[in-house]
């Protein structure tokens, strides 16, 4: 899977590259794919799904944090807005609120609330500079933690709401394991292409530049606010997307889904797996699901923060890129290994 | 907010001298809400005079234990560009230790010291093995912060368990004194007067005494001198001949101390359970933000500002309490990024 993190490859010819790029990601392609019949029920939706989920969510992240600098904290709260949004103007049986739109129009509408909202944040913040993003989205995500759990009117406080229909269309329920596993793999991976994608565009390259010598940016006459927001806005809508996607995994959404232990959980995915490239958030999720459900046999149940917690911390001061920075490091070690017996 | 003196437009008036007229009739009024007897109208509106006066001194005395904390936040970001989010944990990690040093040793004072010694040890500990190795790289040093605050906030989970505790308070500290300010005049012509319990002004006392003491360390004294100078040119201080490396483990042992100091006091006046790292931490965010990232007057401002946001919106808007703070924080940023106090940089 990491073996997409080489994809900067020899320049030889258009056709080398193309090759260099295309393989990694056509055997994953193939393997995501036929996943499902070679997994069971279980490991299709709580493993799979799932990882897909929040990988999704790190890559709104990544996409600020990576190419933009801009640590945010916020991006679970984003999720919630959508989350929240799916909710309300749906139909849930908590008996609060509960419109009925249906989904075609309520998911689109989901999505734009949560980029706008997303928006918005970034705009609060990008009014300072570097480490203080960090903080300021932390507050943001906490505050609106805590107004979701103490209103009542608009958010149905503690115990939010339950009982959100799964879509269906098509006569197909997308909430069995294997139409849900293919729908979060849709949009995990346009989400995927469309990071990539934007990361070599005119846009991207804008945030990089940005990120890299603001003043510069300014003087050349970029607006280096316009530019950030906009990331923002695109973080947004892969994070509303998958808020959605979690909603309906969870089947319900409450303060505790969008609280400040998760809206962690997506920075620690995001370090785990890697904010240099866009396959890294999804890493960072495999191993961060896959921790999380076989934690018991580790440590107990109990203890999967601490091991959790430790795994950050370890990855944090050995080895910054995360998993993908340490496949960086053992790769050419690889290399010279298998080339040495053949001379 | 410029104090010097410009020649104003209105001629006999300067700009200081309206800024001064607008100040002393906001005293004045505060001074007749909080002394006077309140008008039907009055008490109508604001649903009653006890309720107000008891918010507002809520609010101040939160606000109290919101800068104890937050101080010691924002003199470790203003020296070290080190935003330690952790803090919230040293704050519960503070109040555990205190319980569990007053329920043994029945002293509370002792329980205070040993709140504040055995967090400067832990914070002297932090800076010297972790953040110390990754100084220059703020970034990194407020991951391994988060890192550190969700092994510690589970580790705490595992030998405190989910209970709720309670720092006993010492009897000559505790009960309801009567303060000076008649909240009702009863039919046959008695006065009411507000009782108030007596620990909270004890942790207001606590704060400003805090306050005053690093004011006079900062300004008056060698080693205030040198954080001040670190804080304006770090280099400019190393090169002088000053080792930044014992400052900076000074400075943090006393922001991690204050925060095991402000844990205890604050877990005598409200409860210590798992999720009060989190609060406290949101609370210290925000102070800072708004009142300047490392001044301690600013901290103090925001303090005050954000405590009597909380407990007024408690009062009035109780659903919508967060907000008020929300928006606070949302009008200073958009009005002067740096925060009150803070100086661009």
């Amino acid at each position: 899977m990491s073996a997409v993190a080489a994809a900067p490859a020899r320049p030889n010819s258009a056709a080398a590259i193309a090759e260099a790029i295309g393989v990694p990601h056509a055997l994953l392609a193939l393997f995501l794919i036929v996943y499902p019949a070679i997994a069971s029920d279980f490991f299709i939706a709580q493993i799979g799904a799932y990882s897909l989920i929040f990988g999704t969510l790190a890559l709104s992240l990544m996409l600020l944090a990576g190419y933009g600098g801009m640590v945010s904290l916020a991006q679970m709260t984003v999720a919630g807005v959508a989350g929240y949004t799916i909710a309300i103007l749906g139909l849930n049986n908590t008996g609060v609120h509960g419109f009925g739109w249906p989904f075609w129009v309520l998911v689109p509408f989901a999505v734009l609330v949560a980029a706008i909202a997303s928006a918005l944040i970034g705009w609060i913040s990008v009014r300072t500079e570097g480490i203080y993003t960090i903080m300021i989205t932390l507050a943001i995500a906490t505050a609106f933690f805590y107004f979701c759990q103490q209103n009542y009117s608009l958010f149905n406080g503690h115990s939010g709401f339950a009982g959100l229909p799964s879509p269906e269309s098509w006569g197909v329920s997308w909430r069995a394991p294997t139409p849900f596993y293919y729908m979060c793999l849709l949009v995990a991976a346009l989400a995927y292409a469309a990071v990539l994608y934007a990361s070599r565009s005119t846009f991207g390259l804008a945030l990089q530049a940005s990120r890299d010598n603001q003043r510069r940016m300014r003087a050349l006459g970029f607006d280096v606010t316009a530019v950030k927001v906009a990331a923002y806005f695109f973080a947004g809508i892969i994070a509303g997307l998958g808020g959605v996607l979690l909603t309906w995994f969870n089947g319900r959404i409450s303060p505790g889904t969008i609280g400040v232990g998760p809206a962690i959980d997506v920075l620690v995915i995001a370090v785990i797996g890697g904010i240099r490239h866009p396959i890294g958030p999804f890493v960072g999720a495999v191993v961060f699901v896959l921790l999380k459900t076989f934690a018991i046999d580790l440590v107990g149940a109990e203890r999967f923060n601490t091991l959790i917690g430790l795994v950050f911390l370890a990855i944090v001061l050995f080895s910054p890129d995360g998993i993908l920075g340490l496949w960086g490091k053992i790769k050419p070690h690889l290399a010279q290994g298998s080339l040495s017996p053949g001379r | 907010m410029s104090l010097t003196d410009q020649p104003s437009t209105t001629p006999g008036f300067s700009r200081r001298q309206a800024w001064g007229l607008f100040w002393l009739l906001a005293a004045a009024l505060v001074a007749w809400l909080i002394f006077a007897v309140w008008p039907d109208w009055l008490n109508a509106a604001l649903v009653s005079k006890k309720a107000f006066v008891s918010a507002v001194l809520n609010g101040i005395t939160l606000g109290g234990l919101y800068f104890l904390v937050a101080s010691g936040f924002t003199l470790v970001f203003g020296l070290m560009r080190n935003v330690n989010l952790a803090h919230g944990s040293l704050y519960l990690l503070g109040a555990y230790i205190g319980y569990e040093v007053v329920s043994r040793t029945e002293s509370w004072l002792l329980g205070v010291a040993a709140g504040f010694v055995a967090l400067a040890v832990i914070g002297l500990v932090m800076q010297v093995a972790v953040f110390r190795r990754l100084e220059g790289d703020d970034l990194r040093q407020a991951l391994v912060a988060i890192g550190i605050s969700i092994v510690a906030a589970d580790l705490m989970l595992a030998v405190w368990t989910g209970a709720t505790y309670q720092i006993g308070i010492p009897e000559w500290l505790d009960g309801a004194v009567t303060l000076p300010v008649i909240t009702a005049v009863r039919s046959n012509g008695s006065t009411v007067f507000l009782t108030y319990p007596f620990y909270r002004l004890v942790v207001l006392a606590a704060a400003v005494a805090i306050g005053i003491g690093l004011w006079l360390m900062l300004n008056r004294t060698r080693v205030g001198m040198m954080i001040r100078a670190g804080v304006d040119d770090r280099a400019m201080l190393s090169a002088s001949g000053v080792n930044v490396h014992v400052l900076f483990a000074v400075v943090f042992a006393i922001g991690a101390g204050l925060a095991g100091f402000a844990g205890v006091v604050g877990g005598s006046a409200l409860s210590v359970a798992p999720g009060e790292d989190v609060r406290y931490l949101l609370a210290s965010l925000v102070v800072v933000i708004v009142g300047g990232m490392g001044s301690i007057p600013g901290a103090a401002i925001g303090a005050l500002l954000i405590g009597l946001a909380e407990q007024l919106g408690l009062v009035y808007f109780p659903t919508y309490g967060i907000v008020l703070t929300f928006v606070i924080m949302v009008v200073v940023l958009a009005v002067r990024p740096q925060g009150i106090m803070g100086r661009p940089r």
